[in-house]
């Protein structure tokens, strides 16, 4: 059992640290002596993450730390991106990250060899990272006051739409090699994240892939999601997408010196409209 | 599959009401869950009967009530009912729709004894 929180996480595992297993207890019924009656309850499942995100936004907040949540489906370019990105901004602003997959320590090891501190979390059978997952990494990780911390999701675009994880934004990134329908084939996913990043660009020329419809599709779940067209291994595109991460990060510690808001509000009523709709 | 991890954060809200509220077993559980909700119901009964297996919520009953879409249409500044995140306006077509409801997901209440 962990001795930070009590959990018993299964299978996930922390730059190869398993946590033990805690059986759940068994039920232990007394036959004939109980009643049946109604309990009201009204709780929201996903309290539980949110209460964890909330803590870890709180922590980033402290910390002036500009925290990313990157999604896509698996082999579009995140891990590319995210070296890339290290190698052309670490002199400006220091980059930490926090790798979801099911397995391996692989893409954890491209990463590091860039230099920037990394934590691998496995998930085992997980097909998402949570708050509480995110909470135990940030423990085994020094964040510079000021920095940036990218969380690299696992690759799929359904599970983790449904979790916060504490970060100001989520980033999904969509490869031209897949397809431009994407947006409403998987439109949780869009319509939580703030940025939508078109990766390999340089491979337009090879493939059937319409960016203007792929875009219009985006905006129609998610009228106000940003769009930046890029190529990681090429470097085009790369800069602009320095500049939003510039950009971000200021409105991130324009808005530390007010009380950190919680995100857990954004499953209340209230979807945003952009005025570019 | 993260309904497998919704039924296991059910499970604890479960074990925790047992606890503050003395009761040992349950024998049905009612869930809200909005149509707009990124939960599938199929996979939560799935999944519930699985990580409820040896727990004082095996066998109980998952009843699951949908809470349909809702969204106000700036344009026609009324209530219109939704489907689908990207739906637009049923009366005037117009995409300024703000959601304003079927995004829940709430335990409603337990029958325990």
């Amino acid at each position: 059992m962990c001795g930070t929180c009590g959990c018993g996480e299964g299978e996930m595992a922390i730059n190869g640290h398993r946590h033990a297993t805690e059986a759940v207890a068994g039920h232990t019924h007394a036959p004939g002596t109980s009643q049946a009656r109604m309990v009201q309850i009204e709780k929201d499942i996903f309290a539980k993450n949110d209460g964890y995100a909330a803590r870890n936004r709180r922590h980033f907040a402290a910390e002036q730390v500009l925290a990313l949540n990157l999604v896509s489906s698996p082999g579009a370019g995140k891990t590319t991106l995210l070296t890339q990105t290290i190698v052309g901004m670490q002199a400006s602003r220091p980059i930490a990250v926090i790798e979801g997959d099911q397995q391996t320590s692989r893409d954890a090891e491209r990463i590091r060899a860039t230099g920037a501190p990394t934590v691998q979390i496995n998930t085992g059978k997980g097909c998402h990272l949570d708050a509480h997952m995110v909470g135990h990494a940030l423990d085994r990780l020094t964040l510079t006051h000021g920095g940036l911390l990218f969380i690299e999701n696992v690759g799929n675009l359904v599970c983790p739409a449904a979790f916060d994880l504490g970060e100001a934004h989520k980033v999904v990134i969509l490869s031209v090699t897949e397809g431009e329908d994407k947006p409403l084939k998987y439109p949780d996913m869009f319509h939580a994240a703030d940025l939508m990043i078109l990766n390999k660009i340089d491979l337009l020329p090879h493939v059937n892939f319409d960016v203007e419809q792929c875009i219009a599709y985006a905006r129609q779940v998610h009228p106000g999601i940003e769009v930046l067209p890029l190529s990681a291994t090429r470097s085009d595109g790369m800069t602009v997408w320095y500049a939003w991460l510039d950009r971000a990060a200021r409105a991130r510690h324009e808005s530390s010196e007010k009380p950190p808001v919680d995100k857990s509000a954004r499953r209340q009523p209230t979807d945003r409209l952009s005025s570019e709709a | 599959m993260h309904e497998m991890s919704l039924c296991e954060g059910v499970l604890q809200v479960i074990e925790a009401e047992a606890r503050a509220q003395h009761f040992l077993r349950v024998r049905r559980v009612r869930l809200e869950v909005g149509a707009l909700a990124c939960v599938e119901p199929e996979a939560m009964h799935f999944s519930f009967d699985a990580v409820t297996r040896g727990t004082l919520a095996q066998g109980a009953k998952l009843e699951i009530i949908r809470v349909a879409g809702e969204a106000w249409c700036l344009s026609c500044a009324r209530a219109v009912s939704v489907d689908r995140r990207y739906e637009n306006c049923p009366d005037c077509g117009s995409v300024l729709l703000q959601l304003t409801g079927g995004e829940e997901l709430k335990i409603k209440s337990l029958e325990v004894e």
